[in-house]
């Protein structure tokens, strides 16, 4: 267990700096940048509060969908594989499940304000 | 800089008044933030009674690069395109010369400079816009219309792309960037097996018709833009291309550019003489144009971790799963 603040708090006070303190006396290109790399520690920030969970919950729907045992980058190839070649389909129990889930979290960590995926939320019942 | 002290300022001065009536010399000749394939540079014609707003379009340093010929058409075939666009009425800047070797500064070629807007932020939310935007999907059918009529017969030589030619292309891209994404493999398979039969009838096709490459006024649509990648293909594809949600900027229940139904780009589409729109067709492309935009993020990520450290292009590659919910929402719908 690390000391206090934890990791997440460091991101947010560095973003917070970026934004209120850095940009402001920034101009142009730079101004730029570091807005865009503002936005690029907020995705750190979801990651590290979305992603443990996530991806434990990601790693168990493959395992079931696959039935098999892997890291979570040869269980994605393997899926990969079987979709190209056509033996999990969307109408193999599961499959649209997982690839929503999956998709839903990534966007939840990448990108929370896009519109297909506030669209989606709508569209899948839930809140947030 | 003033355009004394530009390398190009004299030549192009003097392409100037061989070639506009009545010009003097040319002043206010500046460079125009644009793409990396495409010097654009802005300039006036002087003459007696005022100045012809101009600009150049010329490749990089005057030449084009080689390797990014893969989909990108000459310059000169650039500039015949828009004059035989001009033909069948599609509004286009009219084209004023052509540089030739005798020029000196290389590849391209010099157009009217339409005034406008591009940037869709703008477009899509600025007043004066307000009385366009109902307009402008209409138009854009209508417009694509009589792009698509262009006789093949005086076309110059162009790059042939079908459906399934252009999955295979974005396949093999996806392969060689080696990252795992099952909605993409779920996406390619899906159009592997709804591919337009290699029998469909193929146009010009415009290839990057959006937000971005329509000069827009407050009466409309005043000019279409950058005819790089223009090819032979599926009209189809051009009336998909402006409606996948990237294009929307937030808009996402105004399909056509995030300013119009697809009702009215069809309705001015077949209106206009272009053939019976074909729904199984529009979705492939919509799908395809969506994948399209998820594996240039994909090769952002890779650029960026091959050693280009910029933040930006990072960030880009983490929009991919935008992409990814397009096409579960086009593929996998939950309603």
């Amino acid at each position: 267990m690390q000391d206090q603040p934890s990791a997440i708090e460091l991101v947010e006070a560095v973003t917070e700096f970026l934004r209120n303190h850095a940009m402001p006396q920034l101009q142009g290109h730079a101004a730029f940048h570091a807005r865009v790399a503002a936005n690029a520690l907020d995705i750190v920030k979801r990651e590290l509060e979305i992603g443990p969970d996530a991806t434990a919950r990601e790693l168990a729907r493959l395992k079931t969908l696959l039935s098999k045992d892997g890291t979570m980058e040869e269980l994605n190839r393997e899926l990969c594989t079987k979709i190209e070649k056509g033996e999990l389909t969307l109408d193999t129990p599961g499959l649209k499940d997982h690839l929503w889930e999956t998709t839903l979290t990534k966007l939840a960590i990448d990108q929370p304000k896009y519109s297909g995926y506030r669209r989606a939320l709508e569209e899948s019942g839930r809140d947030e | 800089m003033g355009a004394e002290a530009n390398p190009i300022a004299a030549p192009l001065a003097e392409v100037a008044r061989k070639h506009i009536d009545g010009a003097t010399g040319i002043a206010a000749l500046k460079r125009l933030s644009g793409g990396a394939s495409q010097e654009i540079w802005s300039f006036d014609a002087t003459t007696s009674d005022g100045t012809v707003p101009l600009i150049l379009r010329r490749a990089p340093g005057g030449v084009r690069d080689a390797g990014r010929s893969g989909t990108a058409v000459a310059l000169e075939t650039e500039a015949k395109l828009i004059q035989l666009a001009e033909t069948v009425g599609v509004p286009v800047p009219p084209v004023r010369h052509v540089l030739t070797e005798e020029d000196g500064i290389g590849q391209g070629f010099v157009m009217d400079r339409i005034p406008g807007e591009t940037l869709a932020r703008k477009i899509l939310r600025d007043d004066e816009f307000a009385e366009a935007r109902p307009k402008l999907a209409r138009q854009c059918g209508e417009i694509l219309a009589k792009l698509h009529t262009v006789d093949k017969s005086t076309l110059p030589p162009l790059r042939v792309s079908t459906g399934s030619g252009e999955v295979e292309q974005y396949l093999q891209t996806y392969r060689q960037l080696d990252y795992p994404h099952p909605v993409f493999e779920l996406a390619f398979r899906w159009l592997r097996d709804n591919a337009p039969p290699d029998t469909t009838e193929l146009t010009l096709v415009h290839g990057d018709f959006r937000n971005g490459n329509l000069m827009i006024g407050p009466d409309g649509v005043r000019a279409v833009l950058d005819w790089e990648i223009a090819h032979v293909g599926d009209p189809m594809a051009d009336l998909s291309w402006i409606c996948i949600n990237p294009w929307r900027f937030g808009n996402i229940d105004m399909p056509v550019g995030g300013f119009g139904t697809r009702e009215d780009l069809f309705a001015g589409y077949e209106a206009a003489g272009g053939c019976k729109v074909d729904p199984a067709r529009i979705k492939f492309w919509e799908v395809l144009g969506t994948l399209k935009w998820g594996v240039m993020c994909m090769g952002m990520a890779s650029a960026f971790l091959q050693g280009d450290r910029s933040v930006e292009r990072a960030t880009i590659g983490r929009r991919s799963s935008e992409t990814e919910v397009d096409l579960m929402r086009l593929l996998a719908p939950l309603k």
